[in-house]
């Protein structure tokens, strides 16, 4: 790794103040030559190498990579939980959002009082966090749902009150670390849609870490594959296909057929080594 | 794509300066989503998928509790006495050694009669409870330090570990000696038993708190004070109540060896005292009223304050079986 890869984590306030040389423009994720290697100096696995990655306003960019491809340590490392051994990521003004796997719900609260928290720790007035938090639960579609307790939910419900929740940070951009992947077949496939539209109403910038090509084409404008120990771009694929599809789409599956190939090969790589 | 890039981007530039993208596109979904499926569609089969998944919480009748609940607890008790009974009967033993249940029962009476009966009972619960606040407040920031703190924890977690297996009878002599036959004497003794097992049950329910919620809390915003109040201690609150519930044993049971142990006129007659002084007066059926009575309070304690509590914080996070 080159020691001349320093790390500008002031990058991220440099950009929030709005210094005009900054590269990412207002809304946009830029990830410049970054690295990441866990362990001690001299023996540190390297995780991430050299990930260079530009999220425009607005995109929905997939991630999608097998196991030991680093998609989550990327996520950390964008929602500054963790730090990059060397390189830059920029962020817009804000903490970006993140959903994880499990709903990480606070059981201790209701649905609604969940959103009321994000609202609180973000600083909104105690008078509007009530409605603001109706507000979200409307738009992931239970209005009914602000005193129910997190164990009364579904699956499927508590990933969209995660969502709200996410949503409630009014970041612009919303990182989901294979948010539906414990989620059975049929409320995946509607929460897809739900995404969709939630995501095309608020303009939200989404960074999905998936290890599902179907879902990634499915959903996503791009599709990056991280290749596995250590993860790095591989490839990216434009997906043509116009919003609304399905994942049944004869062109979503053309697609995935092409990615999963290519991630096939990918693997295949690490048996012959 | 070229097309739809397009409209993403300029819905993107409307939204960075309207600031109110949500009621802005509501009429832009239900125009796309007109093309294909219409967005109703997708509501209907959510609220279906939302029905049929809904977890189900179930009502325990009335009937029910008193059957699963209290009766058991009470076919217990009748049996003990009739057993007591019947080796009372059989005379097994001398009834200066195993008086009949209807003598300690009289010994109650008694102690009523005289008035003294929730004047004894008082001052001991009431020693026992006052303790127990003091122990409460030393051990909550005790176990949140030693919690989160790596070198008070590797100083202080082996003692505090240690001293929960020490029988608190043990600290009454060095307690006389420190402080001579007074309240604060049995206080120090209280003090001793409880604040260990309290902050102990703090400590293991801060270490169980899944590190998930850290993570999420720290996504939203909250650290250090902060993510303290918001996050860790809400979510170590059944360790912390299970801790208090061991706490209050703790309390009750030092107690109870201290004023067992301690007797001076200086002292109230306390429940521990009441007992001693039967066996002084070789009196079977008081030492046995004084048992069952130390019994009996210790347990009405904990069933009207620290089960309710530990109920309540368990169901709200659906943590108990009854709630499904």
């Amino acid at each position: 790794m080159s020691p001349a890869l320093t790390t500008e984590k002031d990058d991220r306030a440099s950009a929030a103040a709005g210094s005009p040389g900054s590269a990412g423009a207002a809304g946009s994720v830029s990830i410049a030559h970054v690295h990441k290697a866990f362990g001690r100096p001299g023996a540190a696995q390297p995780v991430l190498e050299d990930i260079n990655l530009r999220v425009r306003p607005g995109e929905f960019v997939c991630i999608l990579g097998a196991s030991g491809c680093g998609k989550s340590t990327l996520l950390n490392l964008i929602a500054d939980l963790d730090e990059p051994s060397s390189g830059a990521i920029e962020v817009p003004a804000g903490r970006p959002a993140l959903m994880f796997q499990e709903h990480a719900l606070f059981p201790w609260l209701t649905a609604g009082k969940n959103i009321e928290l994000a609202l609180r720790l973000r600083g909104v007035p105690r008078a509007d966090r009530r409605p603001r938090a109706e507000r979200l639960l409307e738009l992931v579609r239970l209005s009914g749902a602000h005193g129910k307790r997190v164990h009364e939910l579904s699956g499927g419900m508590r990933q969209r009150v995660a969502l709200a929740r996410a949503l409630a940070q009014d970041s612009r951009v919303l990182l989901m670390d294979e948010p539906f992947a414990a989620l059975d077949a049929i409320t995946r496939d509607v929460l897809h849609e739900e995404l969709t539209r939630i995501w095309s109403e608020t303009g939200v910038s989404v960074l999905f870490v998936t290890h599902n090509v179907r879902e990634a084409v499915r959903l996503a404008e791009r599709v990056v594959l991280l290749s596995s120990r250590p993860g790095r771009i591989v490839r990216e694929w434009e997906v043509d296909i116009p919003q609304p599809r399905r994942i049944e789409d004869a062109a979503v599956a053309d697609l995935s057929v092409e990615i999963t190939e290519e991630l096939r090969g990918e693997i295949r790589r690490h048996g012959q080594q | 794509m070229a097309s739809s890039k397009t409209t993403r981007g300029a819905e993107v530039g409307e939204a960075d300066g309207g600031k109110q993208p949500m009621e802005k596109s509501v009429e832009k979904s239900a125009t796309t989503a007109g093309a294909g499926h219409p967005g109703q569609d997708l509501a209907g089969l959510e609220a279906g998928l939302d029905a049929l998944d809904a977890v189900q919480t179930k009502r325990v009748s009335p009937t029910e509790v008193l059957v699963q609940k209290v009766l058991p607890p009470i076919v217990a008790v009748v049996f003990v006495l009739a057993l007591w009974k019947v080796l009372v009967l059989a005379e097994v033993t001398p009834d200066y050694k195993l008086p009949d249940p209807g003598l300690v029962w009289d010994s109650l009476r008694e102690l009523w009669l005289r008035g003294e009966l929730l004047d004894i009972i008082w001052t001991s619960v009431s020693r026992g409870l006052f303790g127990f606040l003091i122990a409460l407040a030393i051990a909550t920031p005790l176990g949140l330090v030693v919690a989160r703190v790596k070198f008070i924890r590797a100083g202080l977690g082996p003692i505090l570990s240690g001293l929960q297996s020490l029988p608190s009878v043990a600290w009454v002599p060095p307690a006389v000696i420190w402080l001579g036959l007074n309240d604060q004497m049995m206080y120090t003794v209280i003090l001793l038993g409880a604040v260990p097992s309290i902050a102990n049950g703090l400590v293991a329910g801060i270490d169980q708190v899944p590190p998930l919620f850290l993570r999420a809390g720290r996504t939203l915003g909250a650290r250090g004070l902060v993510s303290a109040r918001h996050i860790l201690l809400p979510a170590a609150l059944p360790g912390y109540v299970a801790g208090l519930k061991q706490g209050w044993a703790f309390s009750w049971r030092s107690l109870m060896a201290a004023e067992i142990i301690a007797k001076s006129p200086d002292l109230g007659l306390g429940l521990g005292q009441y007992l001693e002084n039967q066996r002084n007066n070789s009196d079977m059926a008081g030492v046995l009223l004084g048992i069952l009575l130390i019994l009996v309070v210790g347990i009405a304690i904990e069933l009207l304050i620290f089960a309710p509590i530990e109920r309540r914080v368990l169901r709200s996070r659906g943590l108990l079986a009854s709630a499904h």
